[in-house]
């Protein structure tokens, strides 16, 4: 069952990856990626960081691509114009997949996995609550959840700085 | 396992014929209640009091037109009102409403699923939402719709921020995600006469949150003084312009659950869910109480001299209420049905007000809309939530 669920949810993250590279149209590819979004979120679920999954659809899927989206339909912009193939991948382009993919596959093999690797099993690992990721950001994270705090703070200064003058 | 697996489905069958029989009747009552704000009789002719308007509505709209505009991008025309209804109706099967109670067999808790996080999921689920409208108003390949679509995203967006901010200060109060843990710490009374809900809870009553919550929430569900993405005035219908048939129906159907929702998370969160506005002991007879009152306004007024019909189903309706009351007066069911007729009440009560604002305020402009979020509704959300934060630090035994 977990395996069913966890095969679902990988092949659908996959599936809309691809989609969001291959489709011609922004609004598509936009979709995918809140596809790829929320597959991962399933994901999360599965691993059981249920805290995490929650927080994926709100940040992710929810706001940042509503933003997406939004510019997209604001400037109605139209099917994507393919360009011709460049010279370089063209010639370089299937050489160098295949020296990443079996780069890849010399990783996987060689990376030594703990001994003890169960199945995906959904209740397995119950530490993603908000109550246990709280705690540790605020025991041991503590001063990198401040610093990403000050770092968000000048983000937010800094879009506010750019709309003023713009309006000015 | 075959237990819960038979509890289970027992309970998605139950909540999903009251859900909809609620969202059909829901729209009789608001053109009702809204009929006599401005002094109209509202729905009269179907049935006695319009009692059957909406299936004759439900008949009408399967048996129109299904219009295909012709430059629309079909996939994504087709697919909005699906996305629009299904995440609407999927956020009621985490509200409790009410607590565990025996069943045949052993007990179980009165809902559908208890998530650990479950007012998160309530949030997901509104952010992903936004996209029902905002696809609709774009494929739909026509500048009302399009305008419609483009409020809609920005006014989501905008008050997702109060809403959400203001949504933490009762979870800061109950230390709980879970909506069951949050009504639970909610139950007990202060003097033995003040429910100890999140509005009157100590140290820091949520009256500022609960008003900023319902404004957010109005927004959210687009609709007046809100109802900025389907302007008539302006933009026709908004994003379901091109909309015919069943097609919009979905939308129809969405924005009536969004309101049950958003009055269901309202009860749960600031109204202590399933807890009696009095102590144990009266409470329970309060809803044999009220069914009797009513029944008793419905026989005085066949005496009066009414319209044609009135004498025949006045008296029927006295004694289905006779019988309702006859019904939370047994003493086995009381456990079933009180905790859900306190529920029932407060959520009906907000969606009342929902009618009620809708019958008396005109339409925000838009400027207005955006200034009233980001400048007034904001800071108050955010002076709140620091309040709320620094009571519970400074007195935390008082909980």
């Amino acid at each position: 069952m977990d395996s069913i669920l966890f095969i679902i949810a990988a092949v659908a993250a996959i599936g809309c990856g691809l989609n969001l590279v291959l489709q011609k149209h922004p609004i598509s590819s936009a979709l995918s990626l809140i596809g790829v979004m929320s597959s991962l979120a399933l994901l999360y679920l599965l691993l059981g960081a249920e805290f995490i999954a929650m927080a994926q659809m709100i940040v992710y899927g929810g706001a940042v691509m509503v933003l997406f989206i939004f510019v997209i339909m604001l400037l109605n912009a139209g099917t994507e114009k393919r360009s011709d193939k460049s010279l370089f991948a063209q010639i370089a382009g299937f050489p160098l997949l295949a020296v990443l993919v079996v780069l890849l596959a010399f990783l996987i093999r060689e990376t030594q996995f703990p001994s003890k690797v169960s199945d995906v099993k959904f209740g397995s690992w119950v530490g993603g609550t908000a109550e246990a990721i709280g705690m540790r950001l605020f025991s041991q994270f503590l001063l990198p959840f401040e610093v990403v705090s000050v770092l968000i703070l000048i983000a937010i200064l800094g879009a506010v700085v750019l709309a003023r003058k713009e309006i000015d | 396992m075959t237990f819960f697996l038979i509890i289970t489905l027992v309970k998605i069958a139950i909540v999903f014929a009251v859900f909809m029989t609620t969202l059909a009747y829901l729209q009789w009552v608001e053109r009702k209640v809204l009929a006599h704000i401005q002094s109209r009789t509202g729905p009269l002719r179907v049935g006695p009091h319009g009692l059957l308007q909406p299936l004759a509505d439900v008949f009408k709209l399967l048996t129109k037109e299904d219009l295909m505009p012709p430059h629309a991008s079909k996939f994504f025309y087709l697919l909005a009102p699906f996305v629009a209804v299904s995440l609407a109706l999927v956020s009621i099967s985490i509200m409790p409403f009410g607590p565990k109670v025996p069943v045949p067999g052993g007990s179980t808790f009165m809902e559908i699923a208890d998530l650990n996080v479950g007012i998160l999921f309530i949030l997901a689920v509104g952010a992903i939402s936004v996209y029902g409208i905002a696809l609709a108003g774009w494929s739909s390949n026509n500048k009302y719709s399009l305008m419609g679509g483009l409020r809609s995203s920005a006014q989501m967006i905008s008050y997702e921020l109060p809403f959400t901010l203001v949504i933490v200060s009762p979870l800061l109060l109950a230390n709980h995600l879970s909506f069951r843990g949050i009504v639970e710490s909610q139950a007990g009374y202060y003097f033995n006469a003040i429910p100890r809900w999140s509005i009157f809870q100590m140290p820091f009553p949520q009256i500022l949150g609960f008003v900023i919550f319902m404004i957010a929430g109005f927004a959210e569900t687009n609709r007046i003084p809100f109802d900025l993405p389907e302007a008539e005035n302006e933009l026709v219908a908004g994003f379901h312009t091109e909309y015919s048939s069943m097609k919009f129906a979905c939308f129809f159907m969405a924005e009536y659950a969004n309101m049950v929702t958003i009055s269901c998370v309202a009860t749960l969160l600031f109204l202590g869910g399933w807890h009696p506005l009095f102590p144990a002991p009266y409470s329970d007879w309060v809803p044999t109480g009220v069914f009797v009152l009513a029944a008793l306004l419905l026989f005085a007024q066949t005496v009066k001299i009414g319209r044609k019909w009135d004498h025949i189903t006045f008296p029927i309706f006295g004694f289905a209420a006779l019988g309702l009351a006859l019904l939370f007066a047994i003493p086995f069911l009381q456990t079933y049905l009180v905790p859900i007729f306190w529920f029932a009440a407060k959520a009906g009560f907000i969606l009342f007000v929902y009618i009620w604002i809708r019958g008396t305020l005109p339409r925000f402009r838009y400027d207005q809309l955006m200034h009233f979020a980001w400048t007034f509704l904001f800071p108050c959300a955010l002076v709140n939530l620091l309040l709320t934060a620094l009571m519970v630090a400074l007195f935390p035994d008082q909980k």
